[in-house]
């Protein structure tokens, strides 16, 4: 068994502006150590699977995915490599997106201000690791008032190539006062030679907007660690929507801040597994300030005998009067030897606050399911039908057709392989 | 077409149905009045094979066969449909998917091939217009959001598509107002023929006014205490439910 610790970091360039940040990072990671089922943020996942070498990716050689369109533009990195050129993307005026690398002195200055000022590297053990791998990345900027109205849509695919290559991916985004955006991050790929370590950083100034999509896509062996992180200033407005499939390893942090009065938050997410995959999702609010507000619905379903984690976490601080969050979390069994560990944690340190959370697992609803019957629909074909509703629900949700349209036959994919079953749906 | 004889059914424990004959032959429209708690919703959810409603004693038969022995969806395969009192919300499944599976499995069972999807979304517009339904409604969820009105004209909208041989209109005329009374009253009346036969179940007269009905049964206390025309309604209307308890 290689060593866990060593076995993460890749050799890789980095920017004179950045290295210092890797190398500080680094240090750190070389003193951290593997979480085991004792520490309380990995109680319920294994790493098991990482305790390989991980070399750093090479050009992949692959053919260009098909990609779905939905309406903006699109960008294509293949293990970590960028496809095509940036300067090719038409981007509206006061919207600018360069790689790290490929930073100017200004740019650099403008990154280095922001990076690592939203994610806190000593408490998010995969973030540390991010900064200590980190030899590149993407800066999406949109000046104040800018909107960058048709979805800016990045997509992350992993090759089918050996050995074990691990792929580090990072995000920052930048809105400054009353700027608008649409984002779709998109990760797909099913080697189980590859590890991708995501982390996004959304920074949201005042009354900014920003919807925010992240599609976790990989399936069977692929596996992702990565996260989320977003500071809320005074009237931002965030819309988060998170979809992951089960593969081998699958574990996300959302970690939205609530920084200035009047911000709010909508965060919603959907997990599907079968097989024996994992998906392992940890959220958490941090109401800091006065007058803000969370709207939190994650559902999952979870077949044959695989296992995921909910973790949804609501801290209202002293001074966060005035609060309203709300979470909820509902999970669907359809087999016996499938598992669910979900755990809502509200802790509020405010007298004048609105909270509510509530963790569920169902079963299908018998009303519902009689009344499909009770249509001539057979009930194999009705259990699936109420599935799909069960989470489309949130997919339908999303302003984007095409989007939606592109996620309806994923999500029906993913609760049978029986074709028959699924024909009306999507 | 139907045969009920000496039906007993129990829902949690508690009897309700007492012995209820009943019998309808093709083309008829019987309304089955009575008071609350009487049995009038037990009887159709009985007859629609709902989960809980525990049959003691008695048979069913339905064009010969013994209907108490086929599963729900075989039942609607048989013809038979019950229209909801309450209509089941399902979101995130769309109208539109749900009258399909419902379509194509009925024809599969009767050895059609399924429609195709022009085909079918044509059939749904026209009946979706007859219904008085908004086209829009196709693409929302089940009955998601829809007012109690437009939850009966879902109902109906089914049931044209569908085309059952024994429709049972359960308190299909609880909360509506006499517009949507009288769309669902002529949707009724439009699929009225010599094979289709209806069993209404209200508990008001007023229904009676727009669907004339060729026998009238009374039900109370898991029984029907009496049958006779349509005056009978009218007869009730005037009395009050009180006065066939007393007979009872």
């Amino acid at each position: 068994m290689s060593d866990f610790i060593q076995g993460l970091l890749v050799e890789s360039e980095a920017p004179a502006w950045l290295a210092e940040r890797r190398d500080a990072a680094a240090a750190r990671w070389r003193e951290s150590s593997k979480p085991t089922r004792k520490t309380e943020a990995w109680k319920y996942t294994s790493l098991l699977p990482l305790e390989r070498d991980f070399s750093a990716p090479t050009a992949a050689d692959m053919a260009t995915p098909a990609l779905p369109d939905f309406g903006g533009e699109q960008l294509l990195f293949v293990d970590g490599q960028l496809q095509g050129d940036l300067s090719s993307l038409a981007l509206p005026d006061g919207v600018s997106l360069v790689r790290f690398a490929d930073a100017n002195e200004a740019q650099a200055q403008q990154i280095a201000a922001r990076l690592g000022s939203v994610v806190d590297s000593d408490k998010h053990l995969f973030a540390n690791l991010n900064d200590a791998n980190l030899s590149d990345g993407l800066f999406l900027h949109v000046e104040a008032n800018a909107r960058l109205e048709a979805p800016l849509h990045l997509v992350y695919q992993t090759s089918d190539r050996e050995p074990a290559f691990s792929v580090s991916q990072r995000l920052l985004v930048v809105l400054e006062d009353n700027a608008e955006a649409s984002l779709v991050e998109h990760f797909q790929g099913t080697s189980p030679a590859a590890f991708t370590n995501g982390i996004t950083e959304l920074v949201l100034g005042a009354g900014s907007r920003l919807r925010h999509r992240r599609l976790q896509l990989e399936s069977a062996g692929a596996m992702h660690i990565g996260g989320v992180h977003a500071r809320l200033e005074r009237d931002s407005q965030l819309d988060s929507f998170h979809l992951a499939l089960g593969s081998e390893l699958k574990r996300i942090d959302i970690v939205v801040e609530h920084a200035g009065s009047g911000a709010h938050c909508d965060l919603n997410g959907i997990y599907l597994l079968r097989g024996s995959e994992h998906v392992d999702y940890h959220t958490c609010i941090e109401h800091a300030v006065p007058h803000c507000t969370t709207d939190e619905v994650f559902r999952g379903i979870m077949g044959d005998s695989s296992s995921a984690v909910f973790n949804g976490r609501i801290h209202i601080h002293p001074d966060a009067q005035k609060t309203r969050a709300e979470l909820s979390n509902k999970n669907l069994l359809t087999s016996t030897d499938a598992e669910i560990n979900t755990k809502p944690e509200l802790e509020i340190y405010a007298d004048d606050v609105q909270c509510a959370h509530g963790a569920t697992v169902a079963q299908l609803d018998e009303g519902m399911l009689h009344y499909l019957r009770t249509r001539g629909v057979e009930r194999a074909e009705a259990e699936v039908m109420l599935s799909y509703g069960f989470i489309n629900e949130l997919v339908d949700a999303l302003d984007n057709e095409a989007l939606r349209e592109y996620l309806h036959p994923l999500l029906a994919e993913r609760l049978t392989r029986d074709t028959r079953l699924t024909r009306h749906l999507a | 077409m139907l045969k009920v004889e000496n039906l007993h059914a129990k829902v949690e424990g508690k009897d309700i149905l007492k012995g209820l004959n009943l019998e309808v032959n093709p083309g008829e429209v019987h309304a089955i009045m009575g008071p609350n708690g009487s049995g009038k919703s037990t009887l159709g959810h009985v007859l629609a094979g709902r989960p809980g409603y525990e049959v003691t004693d008695g048979s069913v038969q339905f064009e010969g066969k013994d209907l108490l022995d086929m599963e729900t969806e075989e039942r609607a395969h048989a013809g038979i449909f019950l229209a909801f009192q309450y209509p089941v919300e399902i979101p995130g499944v769309s109208n539109m998917e749900f009258l399909k599976a419902s379509v194509d499995a009925t024809r599969e069972s009767q050895g059609l091939e399924p429609l195709d999807t022009v085909s079918f979304m044509k059939l749904a517009r026209d009946a979706s217009k007859a219904v008085d339904l908004d086209a829009s409604f196709l693409k929302r969820g089940v009955n998601e959001g829809f007012s109690g009105g437009e939850k009966k004209r879902n109902e109906l909208l089914q049931m044209m598509l569908l085309e059952p041989r024994l429709c049972i209109m359960d308190e299909t005329d609880s909360g509506l107002d006499i517009d949507a009374l009288q769309v669902v009253a002529n949707g009724i009346n439009a699929m009225r023929g010599e094979q289709r036969s209806f069993v209404l179940v209200t508990h008001y007269q007023r229904l009676l006014n727009f669907i004339e009905p060729d026998y009238v049964h009374v039900l109370s206390g898991g029984r029907i205490v009496r049958s006779g025309d349509k005056s009978l309604a009218l007869e009730l209307e005037e009395k009050g439910y009180g006065w066939i308890e007393d007979v009872a």
